[in-house]
């Protein structure tokens, strides 16, 4: 009460809140210092390359600034396929770990008791090695010695000359594979976090296992959901390791493309101007997406 | 299953109910018959079992050995879905993605019931808070969220509805006030309410019926009237309200009056209030049926001598006195403020006086 009778500034009443206030901008310097630095300043950066036109010395790399913003239209209609695939790709890798995470995560956090911390340690225990590592490990699962080929053909699923490596199946199963504690830590951590009461109050009113799956759990782990999505997705859409590495010259996704314009064929602007149509087409799909699931408005 | 829920109608009976977890036996063959359409209070301290009592007509528990049944009903064993039984869940479990229409709406629903409005928005005007049905329970006041968790329940006319300490999260002046809306819900729409609650008082002022729980049986049951005038048990005197118990011998018994010796004094009660059949027993008695009287001006039948009062406290309605007795126990007494109170100090010597009437004997529990 006292405090609203002192005008701001002309009291030293007021000096402790003043410097109270500053304390949120400064435990958020650092970061934003970080991120001027090497986020910023490099897409600045990057804009600008978008632009530029080959100097006319035909020296590599050297290259100037004309604003050519045809730069766009030319690399996207060059590279349509590959933007198509790569989303085409990243979706069905999200769907995919969607598939496997929501099990997984609904067992851990619902049916696991004890070993619930042993699994959680499991579901990150991938990133104790290299993405890189990982995925070169599956080329081995899956190639012509490998065990999913030798069930396959076992099973006389697939022929004696079919190989599944170098295929965009051998990419998809990588990005889903690469992404999955992306997929699964959200959705648990949303799972984890609904009252069991609620679940008990749903059979109370009526419902069986299944409706309240339907009508509590699942619609209180949305967030998680659209989390896992977004983590698995965004990633997924601008990865270039799995296609390289995975697949062959025909699922090419727009991340190998980006990675070979700048490293090997040394052509900065078309690079700069694919990364940036690549990144403005995840924001579009990423704001239509969270518009229609709604989530902002849960709890 | 639909008709099951709405047909099985009755009084609630619970035959031998026993529920161990583990080595730890939570409720000890129990026996009760809730009759229809009361207003039933389970009262006990926290790991009586009361709780555990109520998962088990909830169905969210399953007994060890023993049947519970609605009328002719046998439910022991039946998923909680199937029941005619709904719960209002302490801390109230409403579903925070639905608004408060579609939370009470969620039984009939999924009873497979088409048209829900009227009986939905007769259930939130009779709870007061239709103007509220488009909002989520997060924008809702714990006692609105308390009243929309028993609208959700009643809107599906069970035979029966569990309440686990509905009032626990609010505070004291709402708790009261909900007391009242309570009792008057359950006159209203005559379903049995089974109440559980490990607050004394509030057991007394909603329930017809208060069966006292402790360690998994069930100590006695009676009106919250029978219950504080008549304690049968150690436990019962001491959990409802408070009791002066003191250490006594049974003298002579002359049919309708038993005389016992408290330390020398000799303290007259009705036969049929002693509860004991030990010639050691407890002689109890309400602080406020004691009068305090400066020493040796007694006026009541029963009266013990040479009290040194120890503390005083005044409480508004009453005053309440600590008197040491001779043989170094702590009496209390309660005076109502009424005027006409003895001007008594601390450390003045008193003497205690009351109606046997008002007197009761009970098994000394040890």
């Amino acid at each position: 009460m006292a405090i609203a009778h002192v005008s701001p500034g002309t009291s030293t009443h007021v000096q402790p809140e003043r410097s109270g206030r500053k304390v949120p901008y400064l435990l958020m310097l650092p970061g934003l210092l970080w991120l001027a630095i090497f986020f910023i300043y490099p897409l600045i950066n990057l804009a600008e390359t978008s632009t530029k036109t080959r100097a006319t010395t035909q020296e590599t790399g050297a290259f100037v600034q004309t604003y050519r913003f045809a730069n766009y239209i030319d690399a996207f209609i060059e590279y349509q396929d590959q933007f198509l695939r790569s989303f085409m790709y990243a979706f069905l890798a999200t769907v995919l770990a969607l598939a496997i995470s929501y099990p997984l995560a609904y067992a851990i956090a619902f049916k696991s008791g004890r070993y619930k911390n042993i699994l959680l340690i499991l579901v990150v225990a991938p990133f104790f090695t290299s993405f890189l590592l990982r995925t070169i490990a599956w080329k081995q699962i899956l190639g012509a010695e490998g065990p999913v080929v030798y069930v396959l053909r076992t099973l006389h699923l697939i022929g004696p000359d079919t190989t599944i490596t170098a295929s965009s199946f051998a990419v998809v199963m990588g990005l889903t594979y690469n992404f999955l504690p992306f997929m699964t830590l959200p959705i648990y951590a949303s799972l984890d976090r609904i009252d069991p009461r609620l679940l008990e109050a749903s059979g109370d009113l009526y419902s069986n296992g299944l409706t309240t799956f339907r009508k509590v759990t699942m619609p209180l782990s949305m967030p998680g959901v659209v989390a896992g999505t977004l983590l698995t997705f965004i990633p997924a859409a601008g990865d270039y390791i799995n296609a390289a590495i995975l697949g062959n010259p025909t699922t090419k996704m727009i991340g190998n493309v980006i990675d070979s314009r700048f490293f090997r064929i040394v052509d900065y602007p078309t690079a700069a101007s694919l990364s940036f149509t690549l990144m403005a087409a995840i924001l579009f799909l990423v704001v239509v997406y969270i518009r229609r699931s709604g989530t902002d408005e849960l709890v | 299953m639909v008709d099951l829920a709405a047909s099985a109608t009755g009084d609630l009976q619970l035959r031998n109910i026993r529920k161990e977890f583990g080595d730890f036996v939570a409720v000890d063959d129990l026996n009760l018959t809730i009759p229809k359409g009361s207003f039933f209070a389970l009262l006990g301290p926290s790991g009586c079992g009361k709780t555990t009592t109520l998962r088990m007509i909830a169905g969210l528990e399953e007994p060890t050995s023993g049947t519970i049944a609605v009328g002719d009903t046998d439910i022991t064993y039946s998923k909680p879905y199937r029941r005619p039984v709904n719960t209002v869940f302490q801390n109230y479990a409403l579903f925070p993605h639905l608004t408060i229409f579609e939370n009470v709406a969620f039984g009939l629903r999924r009873r497979g019931i088409k048209d829900v409005k009227e009986a939905v928005e007769k259930v939130l005007a009779l709870v007061e808070l239709g103007h509220l049905k488009d909002r989520k329970p997060g924008q809702l006041s714990g006692g609105q969220q308390q009243r929309i968790a028993v609208a959700r329940a009643i809107v599906n006319r069970p035979a029966l509805l569990l309440l686990d300490e509905p009032l626990g999260a609010l505070d004291l002046k709402l708790r009261r006030q909900m007391q009242i809306e309570l009792k008057w819900i359950q006159t209203e729409v005559g379903i049995t309410f089974v109440h559980v609650t490990h607050d004394q008082e509030e057991a007394m002022t909603m329930a017809d019926t208060i069966a006292v729980m402790n360690k998994g049986r069930i100590e006695q049951m009676g009106s919250p009237v029978d219950l504080y005038e008549n304690p049968e048990t150690v436990f019962v005197a001491n959990f409802l309200g408070q009791s002066n118990l003191i250490k006594a011998t049974v003298g002579t018994n002359s049919g309708a009056e038993t005389s016992v010796d408290v330390q020398g004094a000799r303290i007259i009660l009705p036969t049929s209030r002693n509860r004991s059949a030990k010639s050691s027993v407890l002689v109890g008695i309400r602080p406020e049926k004691i009068n305090i009287h400066a020493a040796g001006t007694s006026t009541g039948k029963n009266a013990l001598h040479d009290g040194v009062v120890t503390d005083i406290s005044f409480v508004g309605v009453s005053t309440q006195y600590q008197v040491e007795m001779p043989w170094k126990q702590e009496l209390m007494v309660f005076e109502q403020n009424d005027g006409g109170a003895a001007n008594i100090r601390k450390g003045d010597r008193v003497t205690l006086s009351w109606e046997p009437n008002f007197t009761f004997a009970l098994d000394s529990e040890d």
